[in-house]
């Protein structure tokens, strides 16, 4: 096999077998057999047919489904959101690709102002079961608008769902899960961890598209991640373990809305936690985490919630990137403040 | 290689641009006009029709204003003097066919059928939309300019994609003509040669702006060629001319021939809304000679020298006007029973458990407020 990704639908086994899968290799197979499930279901934006998108996530899907179902838009982000809600109204299922984070603004009033407020607007006689995907967040060493970490525009913005899957099995899950929901979806793909691989089945089986899962049980502490810092948070629990930490790590998959209950009980089991992502802290997703864990935990908690971000700063260049994003260091920083020791 | 035989382009050219002058099938004094182009005139059935939905939208927009001045509606972007366009557009549709209006378009909603009250659900204030799009085959009214030409280009081509027979007509003013959207859904229906057709109400101002500040276009039909897409300049104050020429590029996407770009030259005779103050940017004469080329009269004068129409026909519609507006006066005068869960019963599908909690606590500080 060359290259990280293989075709479509040679990806996903026939069989239930286990097999090796990247997460790029798991959202084309999410794609296809989605493509394949529902005949309502377009996939559409800049560079998705012919070469099968820049990240090669629609790799082979125009080839397998046709033009008709597979196709290039022209380089106009607006217009691709704005066109999907007109087909969305007219009984079609798009899906559609955002080339990068940053690209995706032109498409914000779109986003915001129509696909968000369609169905409220109409006291839910239309709906729009839209999947936006996005390519987020930073850690290739891409030049500016290529990484920044959006998720706090659209999670502020109510009739959005936003979702982001923290590992390639999960990202084949959320993605179908995604496209199957009648509600707008927002889905952000971290896309320094498209060529992680994990050797899993490819299943819709498992928590549901609202629902945070425990990635790692822990007791001392929790560490709340999504999308690219999820490995990070497995990372660092891992590095904390040696220094006598037992840390739990939870992957909220569902940025919007917030998996409440699942959060809130982790918590106020460990009455530690840090939020960790790569957008600035300031107003970030963070904050909101922070605040909605107090009121509810307040009791419970023997520190005060931290947060470990990336700086208040527009996304640096290539070659400073390094010393923005979150690593272990800095979670293990975080986790030392915790006040473990009340006499101190 | 590359050769470009000059006939070719001229060909080209002539099939893409509009008119030089605005086509037109009637005149301002009721005659026939003299420039109508490749349009037809309307059927006698039809011609009777497009005078009668002026006149009852006329009354309706009037009394809409009214309402407004009574403080009955948050507000009403008044369309009189566009009357030709909002009726001529929509009696033009088929059936199966989509309207996407914007707010000024309240008295295109209702001639094609949407109950007055429920079209002034937006306005009135108590929710975004008060009608049904899918019962209608019409979009919520558009509120930011130019964004609903993408969902009408986006529509028109999903029903190309399910071989359905089914255009979707946008209105725009000439200010929307300024917006990124409005480029791209030009262009998105270009290249899918999607069956959509943008009219396009010059009413001559964007609020206060007036056109030469808009843009340095000859005229904003001649845009479409930039996209390959033909374009009419019509009369916008023909209903005749508004009619066909609508019905013109419906049956143009039909036939697989993609999307049109209508022009249509008008004047919105009040201000913006009932909140602007018009005299601060247009002269007064300007509307009196806007008035002189009012559509109705227009088409009346037209009807009764072809025999078409009498002073009685004129006086029994003009007392049905009235009852129609007596209808509307009497039922927005009753406050619409507003839910206030309704607030949190649509952001989703379902609502989210946060939302439920939300809706419970609103619920609860009602109840303690009307202890």
């Amino acid at each position: 096999m060359t290259g990280v990704l293989s075709p479509a639908g040679e990806i996903r086994s026939t069989t239930p077998a286990a097999a090796p899968v990247t997460m790029a290799g798991a959202l084309n197979a999410a794609l296809a057999d989605s493509l394949s499930a529902d005949e309502r279901v377009l996939v559409f934006g800049e560079d998705v047919g012919t070469l099968g998108g820049v990240f090669r996530v629609t790799d082979g899907l125009a080839a397998r489904f046709g033009e008709r179902r597979v196709f290039d838009t022209p380089v106009a982000e607006s217009g691709i959101i704005g066109t999907a809600i007109g087909m969305a109204m007219n009984g079609l299922v798009p899906v559609v690709e955002m080339q990068f984070d940053a690209f995706a603004y032109p498409a914000f009033e779109q986003v915001t102002s129509h696909l968000a407020k369609l169905h409220n607007r109409t006291r839910g006689l239309i709906t729009l079961p839209i999947v936006v995907r996005i390519p987020f967040g930073g850690g290739i060493g891409g030049v500016e608008h290529h990484c920044d970490s959006s998720e706090a525009y659209y999670t502020h913005t109510p009739g959005l769902r936003v979702v982001t899957p923290g590992s390639p099995a999960d990202a084949y899950r959320l993605l179908r899960q995604s496209i199957d929901c009648p509600d707008p979806v927002v889905f952000l793909e971290p896309k320094r961890r498209y060529w992680s691989k994990e050797t899993a089945v490819l299943t819709t089986d498992g928590p549901a598209i609202d629902r945070a899962v425990i990635r790692r049980p822990g007791t001392d502490v929790t560490l709340i991640s999504y999308g690219g810092t999820v490995q990070t948070g497995l990372e660092a629990a891992e590095a904390a373990a040696v220094e006598g930490w037992n840390v739990e790590v939870i992957d909220l998959r569902s940025l919007s809305p917030f998996d409440d209950p699942t959060v809130r009980e982790s918590v106020c089991r460990t009455g530690r936690a840090v939020v960790v992502h790569e957008a600035p802290g300031f107003t970030g997703y963070g904050a909101e985490v922070a605040a909605r864990l107090t009121e509810q935990c307040f009791h419970f908690l023997e520190a005060p919630i931290l947060r470990v971000t990336g700086f208040d700063v527009p996304y640096p260049p290539p070659h400073l990137e390094h010393l923005h994003l979150p690593d272990t260091e800095r979670i293990l920083d975080a986790i030392a403040r915790l006040q473990w020791d009340d006499s101190a | 290689m590359t050769t470009f035989a000059t006939a070719t382009r001229t060909a080209a050219e002539d099939r893409l641009l509009p008119s030089a002058a605005p086509l037109q099938l009637i005149d301002p004094d009721g005659h026939p006009g003299d420039n109508p182009g490749g349009l037809a005139l309307p059927e006698p059935r039809m011609l009777l029709e497009l005078y009668r939905r002026m006149v009852l939208g006329r009354r309706f927009d009037l009394q809409a204003t009214t309402l407004t001045k009574q403080g009955r509606l948050a507000v009403y972007p008044s369309s009189h003097g566009q009357d030709a366009c909002q009726v001529g557009a929509a009696l033009a549709l088929r059936d199966d066919d989509w309207l996407f209006p914007t707010y000024r378009d309240t008295v295109a909603i209702v001639t094609r059928g949407v109950d007055p009250v429920e079209a002034l659900s937006l306005l009135r204030g108590d929710w975004h939309c008060g009608y049904d799009p899918y019962r209608y085959r019409i979009a919520p009214q558009c509120t930011p300019l130019g964004t609903s030409t993408l969902h009408a280009v986006g529509l028109a081509h999903a029903a190309r994609l399910k071989h359905q027979d089914q255009a979707a007509l946008v209105l725009l003013g000439d200010g929307a003509t300024s917006e990124g959207d409005t480029h791209e859904a030009l262009n998105f229906a270009a290249v899918w040669r999607a069956p959509a057709v943008f009219l396009v109400q010059n009413n001559g101002y964007a609020i206060s702006v007036p056109l030469a500040k808009q843009t340095a276009a000859p005229t904003l039909a001649a845009k479409g060629i930039g996209y390959g897409i033909p374009s009419l300049l019509i009369d916008g104050n023909d209903a005749a001319a508004v009619y066909s020429a609508v019905r013109t590029g419906i049956e143009r996407g039909s036939a697989g021939q993609g999307p049109t770009l209508i022009e249509a030259i008008t004047y919105r005779i009040e201000a913006h809304t009932n909140a602007d103050d018009a005299a601060r940017y247009r002269q007064a004469g300007e509307v009196q000679s806007w008035l002189a080329r009012d559509p109705i009269a227009r088409l009346e004068a037209y009807l009764k020298a072809a025999a078409l129409l009498d002073d009685d026909a004129v006086r029994r519609l003009a007392a049905e006007a009235e009852r129609f507006a007596e209808g509307v006066r009497q039922r927005m005068n009753i406050d619409a029973d507003l839910d206030p869960a309704e607030l949190f019963a649509h952001v989703y599908t379902r609502p989210t458990e946060a939302l439920e909690h939300q809706r419970a606590a609103l619920l609860s500080e009602l109840e303690d407020s009307a202890r």
